[in-house]
């Protein structure tokens, strides 16, 4: 049970690790025509998340049972394109102020979820050791 | 572990700031050059960015900047009244290079800001990458 705990921010940390990548990219693309602005959405990421794994169709108990979660690649947390605030006429809908509030957000709750997951580690090791 | 990628990404956008920060200098430095051939004044240069999809993932939104080439402005050259200028044609005119001096100044600024913003990327991104490895202790 306590290790169903830890997997909930491990997963959590990897999609704030994989947002974080898209954000700097979009950051780092803020002056390059034609670049569209992309971002993840948690509400769809946070759902293939507890829709749990997904298992292949076996017809016979010999064939290998392969499981995976759509959370787990990032073709699963579909990437959308930004819709820009106002037109750019080099067609780039990077807007810098909205992706660094974006990243500073996301760095955020990214040590939030890496301090919940040191409370729980901590809790773990004391339960382990006891009392000193 | 994928936030890395970060540093390549945002690695390759101050490298491609700086040549723009480089050629606006270079710019800046020939903007009053002058000669009488106009085939050897001094043209204003800007750097052609693009995005990089060769190695890094373009699938998972993650696309570092490159260089595609730097472009000769192609605006018209100025014909200044200079009856000094040693290479002063008969009606005393000579050209003087294209370069645009508050155009460059905004790439300059721009440049700039966009530089700290990458870095301040790399930080933020340093900082967690550490505590993430003291996770625990």
């Amino acid at each position: 049970m306590e290790l169903n705990v830890l997997a909930t921010h491990e997963r959590a940390l990897t999609f704030r690790a994989m947002r974080n990548r898209v954000l700097a990219s979009n950051i780092a693309n803020a002056d390059t025509p034609g670049y569209k602005a992309r971002d993840i959405e948690f509400g769809a990421a946070l759902k293939n998340a507890q829709a749990g794994p997904q298992r292949m169709a076996t017809t016979s108990d010999l064939h290998l049972k392969g499981s995976a979660r759509a959370s787990d690649s990032p073709a699963g947390n579909r990437l959308k394109y930004r819709v820009p605030a106002q037109p750019t006429l080099d067609g780039n809908t990077v807007d810098t102020d909205v992706e660094q509030a974006a990243f500073a957000e996301n760095a955020l709750m990214y040590r939030a979820s890496l301090a919940f997951l040191d409370g729980r580690i901590r809790t773990i090791r004391y339960a382990l050791k006891g009392a000193d | 572990m994928s936030l890395f990628d970060v540093f390549d990404t945002a690695g390759s956008a101050m490298s491609a700031q700086s040549v723009r920060m480089n050629v606006t200098s270079s710019n800046l430095a020939n903007a009053g050059s002058a000669s009488g051939d106009p085939d050897k004044v001094y043209r204003a240069r800007h750097p052609v960015f693009a995005t990089f999809r060769d190695t890094l993932d373009d699938r998972a939104g993650v696309t570092g900047v490159k260089i595609e080439g730097v472009v000769e402005s192609s605006a018209p050259l100025n014909l200044v009244y200079q009856p000094d200028h040693p290479e002063a044609d008969e009606a005393g005119n000579v050209y003087v290079s294209n370069v645009n001096t508050v155009e460059e100044m905004v790439n300059m600024i721009s440049a700039s800001r966009s530089y700290k913003n990458n870095v301040e990327i790399i930080n933020t991104t340093k900082e967690l990458l550490m505590q993430t490895l003291s996770l625990g202790r």
